[in-house]
């Protein structure tokens, strides 16, 4: 399967209003969310937003209820029109398709999965699966052999003449992700998809999205309030707050760097183990003679839990050919897992 | 000043409009009446072929039929024998034929409802501006006395079949607009931002989303615009409809107490079979909602 195509956006805006258009130079000029709602009575949804969605990968999107998120996921699909800017897929602005153009864009390139499920509640787990390639006009035969594959790898064998109502939440959002791949588009946009699901049944989703990354290699973008969450899944996160992005990068640098004190509030509680990488924590200017040895590129919590089985007090961390490029300590390793960054 | 008489316009002026405007419809009935008449004949055939058929047809045959059609339906055995029971009664009384007119006319009269009440509640629900003009005229269409507008209906139609058939259609068909418009206004925002979403058609959304989760509301719809068609046979008999209304006209001029029960009965049973099956139809294409997960 080739590469899929990143997403570029660029200087968008949303002003949710009447005159929303001529409101963007006031934003652009330094207006802010609450005097333009004061002054113009217009809302503004998105403010100069600069993402970089790289190809085959998961960028997380992450803020809190009104912070823009669901807003600016809507834009990639364009079931929001933006008020200015764009949204680049390879050369194609997505702001700038027809109705047909973007019709076709959406049934090929992207499919999405929604925080409340949004089944056809009168069709069966089978023709909710179908739903996308149904509307392509794909022979039905075709397209249950098809769906049939991604409702049994997201675990619904059995249940495909189900009804929605008939199943619990996480097995409707597992019909929700089956309709989405079944789709087969480059794109998968999940819109808060996890939020609904109760705990242990979100750990065990969050593990069936990396699993089918692993073999798919989509491009993904991910909305979610939780920081765990989009640490876990994220191989770049951005953070946005009324409507602007306050910080971007991998989740690692946003734990160590918190751009200001609203993100090291956040960072605060996360398990610092479980994000930081070795390769961070380590002394690069020193190598062991022999001794216990720690791949790279493994968190801290492995580290930490390889020093507690073996007892060690230091190690060497070693590159793929298994060359030490440093050393780490049990105390590098517990300093760097208790002390939260401060901004 | 006199405040007690309201300052009216006087009577010759209130003559002169009323004339006039008399006249110029009487133009109009005696310019386009022969076409607007020719315009209904294929419904007014249909309605006779359907008449005659459930009248010349073997009765046995025809009580067969009715029954079957409730079954398949309702798929209730209670309700099919219930039905049975009632138009065996009917029969027994001696309102047979009476009552195949009255559920002819119905029938077609349902049918010509959901053609044209169906895409008139679709296009309402798409625009606002539709659902602005046409809102006033539904209300006009159910409240204005049915007698008012039957003046211009007879005077292009005379008495008979059509003009009755075109009473009853402006009197029952405002429950399927309206709950038509109502059942999509209300289908859930994100199953239609889902649809949107895989890049669905409008065409697409309405047949694949839209209708279908309307349904159990356009079927409420259907079910009133029966029930409605049903109330105005008594009102369709004053203008030469046959059916059971006629007894029943027959029976308040003469005061004949049992004529009177007897027919209204009957009309009650058949819109209760009618209710029933309708309804029941209508629950068994809901059966995706029947089992809810605990």
């Amino acid at each position: 399967m080739a590469e899929a195509t990143g997403i570029e956006i660029k200087s968008l805006y949303k002003i949710f209003g009447p005159n929303g258009k001529e409101m963007v130079q006031k934003v652009k000029d330094g207006m802010s969310k609450a005097e333009l709602n004061e002054k113009f009575n217009h809302v503004l949804g998105l403010n100069d937003i600069n993402i970089s969605m790289p190809g085959g990968k998961i960028q997380v999107v992450m803020g809190l209820s009104g912070s823009g998120k669901s807003t600016l996921i809507r834009h990639i699909n364009r079931l929001i029109d933006p008020t200015a800017g764009e949204v680049l897929y390879g050369s194609e602005d997505v702001c700038k398709m027809s109705p047909t153009e973007l019709r076709e864009f959406r049934r090929h390139k992207t499919a999405m999965v929604f925080q409340k499920f949004a089944l056809l509640p009168h069709r069966t787990v089978m023709k909710n699966a179908v739903y996308g390639l149904e509307i392509q006009g794909v022979a039905m035969n075709e397209a249950e052999e098809r769906a049939a594959r991604w409702i049994d790898r997201v675990g619904l064998e059995g249940f495909e003449d189900h009804y929605p109502n008939q199943l619990s939440g996480g097995m409707q959002q597992r019909v929700g992700l089956a309709r989405a791949l079944t789709n087969d588009a480059d794109i998968l946009l999940m819109d808060e998809a996890f939020s609904a699901l109760d705990p242990l049944i979100r750990m065990d989703m969050q593990t069936v999205l990396l699993d089918l990354q692993e073999e798919l290699h989509k491009t993904i973008v991910f909305i979610t309030h939780d920081l765990d969450e989009a640490l876990r899944l994220g191989d770049k996160i951005a953070i946005l707050r009324d409507g602007a992005v306050i910080q971007q990068g991998t989740g690692q640098e946003i734990v160590l760097r918190p751009a200001d004190a609203y993100i090291s509030e956040f960072v605060k509680e996360v398990n610092r183990g479980r994000v930081i990488l070795v390769d961070t924590v380590m002394d690069q200017s020193r190598t062991l003679e022999g001794g216990l040895s720690i791949p790279h590129g493994v968190m801290l919590e492995e580290a930490a839990k390889t020093f507690a089985d073996t007892g060690a007090s230091e190690a060497n961390v070693v590159n793929g050919s298994g060359a030490p490029i440093g050393v780490l300590t049990v105390q590098d390793t517990i300093t760097a897992m208790v002390t939260p960054a401060s901004h | 000043m006199d405040l007690v008489e309201f300052p009216s316009l006087s009577r010759g002026t209130l003559r002169e409009i009323r004339t006039t405007i008399d006249a110029g419809f009487k133009e109009f009935t005696r310019a386009y009446g022969e076409a607007i008449e020719s315009f209904f004949e294929p419904v007014r055939l249909f309605l006779i072929w359907l008449e005659n058929l459930l009248i010349v047809s073997p009765w046995p045959i025809v009580l067969a039929v009715l029954v079957g059609i409730v079954f398949l339906m309702s798929r209730n055995v209670k309700i099919t024998i219930g039905s049975l029971a009632a138009l065996l009664l009917i029969g027994v009384f001696g309102m047979w034929e009476d009552t195949m007119r009255t559920i002819a006319m119905v029938t077609v009269c349902t049918m010509l409802a959901i053609l044209l009440g169906i895409p008139t509640g679709i296009l309402m629900a798409r625009s606002e501006r539709v659902q602005g003009w046409i809102n006033p005229i539904l209300d006009l269409m159910q409240t204005m006395p049915s007698f008012v507008y039957l003046i211009p209906v007879v005077m292009i139609f005379g008495i008979g079949k059509v003009p009755g058939l075109i009473a009853i259609v402006v009197y029952a068909i405002p429950p399927i607009i309206r709950l038509t418009n109502l059942g999509i206004r209300l289908v859930d925002q994100d199953v239609l931002e889902a649809a949107d979403a895989f890049g669905s058609s409008p065409r697409q959304k309405l047949l694949n989303v839209q209708l279908p989760l309307a349904l159990p509301t356009i079927m409420a719809g259907i079910n009133q615009t029966i029930m409605m068609a049903l109330a105005m046979v008594v009102v369709a008999a004053l203008i030469g409809v046959k059916g059971l209304g006629q007894p029943v006209l027959n029976a308040i001029a003469n005061q004949y107490f049992f004529m009177g029960i007897q027919n209204g009965l009957a009309i009650v049973a058949i819109a209760i079979i009618f209710d029933r099956a309708t309804q029941a139809y209508g629950k068994r294409l809901q059966k995706h909602s029947e089992v809810i997960h605990g």
